[in-house]
């Protein structure tokens, strides 16, 4: 998959869950993507990169979430 | 007159043990005080706040922590560990109170001026409280905001060439014993593989994919003075697999008295004449040595190199010249599953650079499998009990070897594939039932 292609389809179906659910793991990302989880790897670092996905981290587990969403970022004022 | 009376915190100090909360009191003193004048970034009043908030903790019994944030530096999923206290404005020096962890260096030698360089910046943008080491081995630097994290590892990279280590989901900082720097066990350079490992997996360092945390730890030998058996998800422990070289001279110096056991570690007290006996030959796990006469004899191939004789008798008895590391997996601290220690997956592995075996044939293949299979939160070790050693074995082309087997009924099954099998599952039931009756 290209990535401009595999971007927009993470974005919409991160988008789309929205309302419920701001923050991913890994794995759920690459099923989205429907890719290995190294090939997954590759578009999501640059989309971080890119600053559409941000990491969140309790210090133990890391999870995903698009840039600015979540309820952190709107504790910290950051939105 | 502290920020904040303290009177749980104050009864802790009265134990016999040094106190993290005496030394908190110096440091808010010190703060307070300001002799070097520090332009501190963060609030001067950090520590008075840390003790206010944890005495307030102890009264309600209820943690004043958040759990976690998405402070980090810019593409990198770890390293800083986002902590913010949900009563900011009584607690205003701790509101932010992130972590960062440092990949401290291979087994863990500093110069003082290093030392020194790292604790000027952490008083300068941080908290001043550091943490040597954590756990994970990183050298922890606890407290400071969210604007300085940039700062501090600007610093941190071009002015001391000094990384941020591994936290969340990612390969945590890989750490290792002091290894031959200083230690004649050592059947392996474990900083040279530790450096050359955490170069190598930089990507997997920074930028969290996995499906939770990953550790790597190096022992030189099996003393485990990383405890990499107990705790890494990957254990490289130094062994050898030509024997025990004995100097039978220095055996009946042991004997005789002229060198002290353990070399004089436990002097401070009288135990009595050293004996060989109790003290060394009755001890082997394994019962593989004896006496014969004024010679020590080590049946070698029984030896499972607990490292006990060569403990107590360092200078008769040395660890063998054919090198190298067994590698273990899965160890882990209880979260999900119980505690768990690391399985026997090579026995035997050569440990010299660039280390490619290890890397092509272990390391990788077990990723691929743990990123694939592993659920959310899942440790190898878990996902080796769930599908199985087998599966492990599978994944990784290596031969099932009897040492794996950790005790009878807990994993000794293998079975057979049919494609493994010479003519199959099919059999020729008239054929059979001519030798074995209904
Ligand atoms: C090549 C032939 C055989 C193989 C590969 C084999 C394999 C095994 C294995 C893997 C176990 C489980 C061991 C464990 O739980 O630790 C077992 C248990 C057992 N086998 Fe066999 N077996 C063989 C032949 C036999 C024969 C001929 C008998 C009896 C006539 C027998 C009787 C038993 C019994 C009674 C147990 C249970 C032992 C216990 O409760 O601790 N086996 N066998
Ligand atoms: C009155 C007669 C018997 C008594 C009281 C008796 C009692 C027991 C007991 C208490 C166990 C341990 C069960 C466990 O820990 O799970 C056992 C296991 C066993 N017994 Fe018996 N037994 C008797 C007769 C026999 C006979 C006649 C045979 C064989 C022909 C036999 C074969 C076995 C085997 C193979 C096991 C191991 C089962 C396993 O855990 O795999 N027993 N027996
Ligand atoms: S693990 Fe072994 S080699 Fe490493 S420092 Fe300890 S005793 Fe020495
Ligand atoms: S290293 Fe341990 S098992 Fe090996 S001979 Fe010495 S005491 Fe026995």
């Amino acid at each position: 998959m290209e990535y401009e292609e595999a971007k927009e389809k993470l974005v919409a179906a991160l988008q789309k869950k929205q309302k419920t659910k701001s923050k991913f793991y890994f794995n759920d990302l690459a099923k989205i993507l429907e890719a290995k989880p190294r090939d997954a790897k590759k578009v999501i670092n640059r989309m971080v990169q890119e600053q559409v996905l941000e990491y969140w981290s309790s210090g133990s587990t890391s999870l995903y979430g698009l840039h600015g969403t979540g309820k952190q970022a709107a504790a910290e004022h950051e939105d | 007159m502290a920020k904040h009376p303290t009177p749980m915190l104050d009864q802790l100090e009265s134990g016999p043990w040094p106190s993290f909360v005496s030394d908190l009191k110096q440091l808010a003193e010190a703060r307070a005080q300001n002799k070097e004048g520090v332009e501190f970034q963060i609030p001067a009043d950090v520590a008075e706040d840390l003790l206010g908030i944890l005495e307030l903790s102890y009264k309600h019994g209820r943690t004043h922590w958040k759990h976690g944030g998405i402070v980090g530096v810019f593409g990198y999923g770890g390293g800083v560990i986002g902590r913010y206290c949900d009563q900011p404005e009584e607690f205003s020096g701790v509101a932010h109170f992130h972590t960062m962890r440092i990949n401290q260096p291979g087994g863990k030698f500093y110069t003082s001026e290093y030392l020194r360089n790292l604790c000027d910046l952490w008083d300068f943008r941080g908290s001043g409280i550091t943490n040597m080491h954590g756990s994970t081995g990183d050298i922890i630097f606890l407290g400071t905001t969210t604007p300085q994290l940039e700062e501090i590892f600007f610093e941190l990279t071009h002015k001391y060439n000094q990384d941020l280590g591994g936290s969340g989901s990612n390969l945590r900082t890989p750490s290792d014993c002091i290894g031959q720097a200083r230690c004649e066990y050592a059947c392996y350079d474990t900083q040279a593989m530790c450096y050359d490992l955490t170069q190598e997996y930089q990507d997997e360092l920074h930028r969290p994919a996995f499906p939770y945390k990953f550790k790597f730890k190096f022992d030189g030998c099996p003393n485990c003075c990383v405890a990499s058996i107990a705790r890494a998800d990957f254990s490289f422990i130094g062994t050898w697999r030509d024997n025990i070289k004995i100097d039978q001279k220095a055996v009946q110096a042991y004997i005789g008295g002229e060198i002290p056991p353990n070399a004089g570690a436990h002097s401070g007290r009288d135990w009595g004449k050293f004996d060989i006996q109790a003290e060394v030959i009755d001890l082997c796990p394994t019962e593989c040595m004896a006496m014969d006469g004024k010679t020590l004899k080590i049946n070698d191939k029984e030896c499972n190199r607990c490292m006990h004789c060569i403990n107590v008798m360092p200078r008769a008895l040395r660890i063998g010249d054919d090198r190298g590391v067994s590698v273990l997996a899965g160890a882990k601290a209880p979260i999900l599953d119980g505690a768990q220690m690391g399985t026997l997956i090579v026995p035997f592995i050569s440990a010299e650079p660039p280390y490619t075996e290890i890397k092509e044939t272990v390391i990788e293949p077990i990723w691929d499998w743990w990123m694939e299979e592993g659920k959310n939160r899942e440790r190898l070790g878990e996902l080796m009990k769930r599908q199985g050693l087998q599966k492990l074995l599978e994944v990784t082309g290596l031969n099932p070897d009897p040492r794996m087997v950790q005790e009878p009924r807990s994993n000794p099954y293998i079975f057979w594939n049919e494609d493994e099998v010479e003519g199959g599952w099919e059999r020729d039931i008239n054929e059979f039932r001519k030798d074995h009756r209904r």
